[in-house]
């Protein structure tokens, strides 16, 4: 009698089924172990899952929750896609974003008159360079020295933050806001507009054209060329005459500016004012976003959505007394299953005798 | 009667998309040098390994003194004697060559008797022939001697079987000639000799018998007294195979390149060009050979501008090209194709499309302001690789699942097609088999014809006679002979190969060498 064992083997190819039925799977298994613990915890998965659902994807209110937090999380995870294409590991979109939030805030703090149209240009510039200036301040080190940026892009987020916190707890807390760590409100010029009357705002069209934008340089420009030779191999983009430095600080900068419009769109668009806490991690998050979408830019507007929907659902549970953690523990556990699951579209499970005759695929 | 050492029965092994080993049969005696013959992708590394215990074959019998083994890792393989030396040596390179010996020895206590050891070390040593200086780190040994140390550690770990995957590749004519004495002394000690090779002469230098595998399979086996170079060819390849090309002798033009006291600094920051000087002249190879290490690929980086001139001046067509951007000395006509075809010449997760692409991305044929024009990309790619008989199953696949010859008829392809003024190509058939060979070695014939300059760099004697015009020798990143092809020979070659005047007095003072 044979016995049979599983064997892997390396397709050639990458198998293009497996890319779309992976992520799939991955959902569905991360429900499952989600659900596990929630039965653990006494509580009944299926009422917490139909709430979360429910509540982010089945009503206006929801969908519309679901967009706003969508919104800073397309913008940044489209920022760090840019740098992770040329391998430069930005895990600091989250720094960059505050800054960008900051330097908008100043526009309309320091002259609150300006008319509408040079205030929101104002400000998205202020933002962007703000957030440009921040991520290149370690892509300088990267580019001379091969400083590891993946360490100095993290430890700036912690500066950027408590530099926004000493900002609105000091110098720029509003006289007026009983004490609470928030600047004054803006003026109405500074206000994104919404989209209708929801808290949707314009901000969702900035990641939509620069989501058709960058997949326009990934795929089709010569500069997007560029950037995938460096990070494919930069000896041989040594070797074809590009100019390495001078696309580690460019792409830095672009990566750094997005999340800055982020940040901007933040302060503008949802809360006019800035404040502690803008962000609950869109930055970190958009790292998990633009890894499941493999860094295409159309499927980052979708992820997106996706892990905005989980927030929003975590919010929702956290009312029924069920810890909001839940949708963190659900964004690991997906990200988990699609890395785990990547195996499968390199390599194919085959069921194979001792002997060594092939049985099934 | 002659009982076999090691048998293997009926070994298949699959990797996706190719049988590397079909059924293949191998007998090993005691005492005997023994050659696995065959051209690259034949599957004698393959074989190799799956005896050395790093693959499991996927059907198929290893027997040992008749008993059936499993190796379920090169440790079992080990433990049953037998030891393989790779291409590329595993060992630690700021190690001494005694604690590499040890390493990965069960047993060995950290505080061991340092004495005993090296006491037996040294007894192997005199037994084999094979003298090292135990407490050398290994980082400075050269090739050879690490090549030793390989063979001594397998030694010491009770090999009596010891598989040694091409060991020539790496040495000197003189090293390998060494290696052979110390391969002799062991076989008549008793060891069982496995030797992987695709060089024919050293087949018939050494092996006592052959095993000549094609494609996958056993294409027969030769006795000592059958083994001549015709039928192993014949066995190789299935057909016959030049050993001439036909050279084009029109006369050489003007001066291309000028290298004028070249000095440069290695990636450790140590002088690997000291006042380097030489010129390759329009429609002339300059074969230069050398062992590799001697400031070769430094001087192919000088002049491509990836590396940075000290002093002296880099001459293109008589103007100074020192010290000029990668990118600028391109565009002046200068081609390079480096050793490391896939990371340097070519990306390998990149498809064909792009590759071909890499150096000329920037100019307008291929592209505008902003974007490529695909249509003049794939345009290009479909020519080129008809043009230069690339084998691929599509443009649009990464190129990295493409064999070495395929991929070098690739890399040459796009810098042929660029028409430049001056080519370098370092080691360009390394890695390849007998046929790519040929087609690579055509393809710097043709461009001789049309009167570009080629500066060949190789440690291939065989190829820089059959291809060069002019052969230099280069040692210790000096120029250290300089003959047209006529006037050079083999072995004062190899000897400037090794350099210093010691060989050139050696020759002179005693008998003639005999290599």
């Amino acid at each position: 009698m044979n016995r049979l064992t599983f064997k892997l083997e390396k397709r050639l190819t990458p198998s293009p089924v497996m890319v779309f039925i992976i992520p799939l799977i991955s959902v569905l298994l991360a429900l499952l172990l989600g659900g596990i613990f929630l039965v653990l915890t006494g509580e009944n998965p299926l009422t917490v899952y139909s709430l979360m659902f429910v509540d982010s994807l089945g009503s206006k209110y929801g969908l519309t929750e679901t967009m706003v937090k969508a919104i800073p999380l397309m913008l940044t995870s489209l920022g760090v896609s840019l740098a992770f294409k040329m391998k430069l590991w930005n895990i600091g979109a989250e720094g960059q974003l505050y800054m960008g939030a900051m330097a908008a805030t100043w526009l309309p703090l320091t002259f609150p008159a300006l008319p509408i149209y040079l205030m929101l240009p104002g400000m998205i510039i202020l933002g962007m360079i703000a957030g440009g200036l921040w991520a290149l301040l370690t892509a300088i080190p990267r580019a001379i020295w091969k400083v590891n940026e993946i360490i100095t892009t993290l430890m700036l987020n912690y500066v950027a933050i408590l530099w926004v916190d000493f900002l609105v707890y000091g110098p720029w807390r509003d006289p007026e806001g009983s004490n609470f760590p928030i600047t004054a409100s803006f003026a109405e010029a500074a206000r994104l507009p919404g989209l209708g009357d929801s808290r949707v705002h314009t901000g969702l069209f900035f990641a939509l054209a620069l989501a058709v934008i960058l997949a326009i340089v990934f795929k089709y420009s010569r500069w997007g060329y560029s950037i995938n030779v460096i990070g494919s191999s930069e000896r041989a983009a040594r070797y074809a005459g590009m100019n390495i430095k001078r696309n580690i600080l460019l792409v830095m900068f672009l990566s750094g500016a997005i999340s800055g419009l982020a940040g901007m769109a933040e302060v503008s668009g949802i809360i006019g004012k800035l404040q502690h806490g803008i962000s609950p991690g869109y930055g970190y998050t958009a790292i998990i976003v633009a890894w499941l979408s493999k860094l295409n830019p159309l499927a980052i507007l979708i992820v997106s959505v996706l892990f905005g929907a989980l927030q929003v659902g975590g919010y929702a549970v956290q009312v029924e007394g069920v810890p909001a953690a839940v949708a963190t523990m659900l964004q690991g556990a997906i990200l988990f299953f699609v890395l785990g699951g990547e195996v499968l579209t390199n390599y194919r499970l085959k069921l194979v005798s001792q002997k060594g005759e092939e049985l099934s695929k | 009667m002659n009982q076999s050492l090691i048998q293997l029965k009926g070994i298949v092994k699959k990797f996706p998309g190719v049988l590397a080993n079909d059924h293949v049969d191998l007998d090993i005696n005691p005492g005997e040098i023994h050659a696995i013959l065959g051209e690259n992708g034949s599957g004698k590394s393959t074989l190799m390994s799956v005896l050395a215990g790093l693959y499991k074959p996927d059907a198929g019998k290893i027997l040992l003194n008749g008993g059936e083994q499993k190796f379920r890792s090169p440790r079992d393989a080990i433990a049953c004697g037998i030891g393989m030396v790779h291409q590329h040596f595993k060992l630690v390179e700021p190690f001494t060559v005694a604690e590499n010996i040890i390493l990965g020895e069960k047993g060995n206590s950290f505080f061991l008797a340092n004495k005993e050891l090296k006491a037996k070390i040294n007894e192997l040593g005199k037994k084999y022939g094979l003298e090292i200086n135990l407490n050398a780190k290994v980082w400075q040994l050269s090739v050879g001697e690490k090549q030793r140390v390989e063979i001594v550690r397998m030694l010491y770990r009770g090999s009596k079987v010891l598989i040694l995957d091409e060991p020539t590749a790496v040495l000197t004519p003189q090293e390998a000639g060494e290696l052979f004495e110390n391969l002799r002394r062991m076989a008549s000690a008793g060891c069982a000799i496995v030797l992987i090779t695709h060089k024919l002469n050293e087949v018939e230098a050494i092996a006592d018998r052959v095993t000549v595998l094609r494609q996958g399979k056993l294409a027969g086996v030769l006795e000592h007294d059958q083994i001549n170079a015709k039928e192993m060819v014949r066995l190789m390849v299935g057909r016959a195979v030049a050993s001439k090309y036909e050279r084009d002798s029109s006369p050489v033009g003007g001066v291309v390149l000028e290298l004028d006291k070249v000095n440069a600094f290695n990636d450790m920051g140590l002088p690997c060009l000291r006042n380097m000087t030489l010129c390759v002249r329009e429609g002339e190879i300059l074969g230069l050979a050398g062992v590799s290490g001697n400031g070769q690929r430094e001087m192919a980086e000088v002049i491509a501008g990836l590396r940075q001139v000290e002093s002296g001046k880099v001459l293109l067509n008589n103007g100074n090209i020192s010290n000029l951007s990668p990118r600028t000395i391109i565009d002046l006509g200068v081609a390079y194709v480096p050793e490391d075809r896939l990371g340097m010449g070519l990306v390998p997760e990149l498809n064909a499309l792009e590759n071909l692409i890499l150096k000329n991305y920037h100019q307008q044929e291929y592209s505008g302001r902003w974007l490529l024009k695909s249509q003049a990309v794939a345009r290009n790619a479909e020519t080129l690789v008809k043009q230069y008989q690339v084998k691929i199953s599509s443009l649009h696949q990464p190129i990295k699942v493409l064999s070495g010859g395929n991929l070098q008829k690739l890399l040459l392809a796009r810098e042929i097609s660029s028409s430049p003024k001056l080519m370098v190509v370092i080691y360009p058939a390394r890695g390849l088999d007998i046929g790519a060979t040929e087609a690579v070695h055509k393809l710097l014939l043709e461009l001789k014809k049309q009167k570009t300059a080629i500066l060949l760099i190789s440690e291939d004697l065989d190829e820089i006679f059959k291809l060069a015009d002019r052969v230099g020798v280069v040692f210790d990143g000096q120029l250290t002979g300089d003959f047209p092809v006529e006037q050079a020979n083999l072995e004062e070659v190899g000897l400037l190969m090794t350099g210093s005047s010691l060989a050139k007095e050696r020759m002179n003072d005693n008998e003639p060498a005999h290599l």
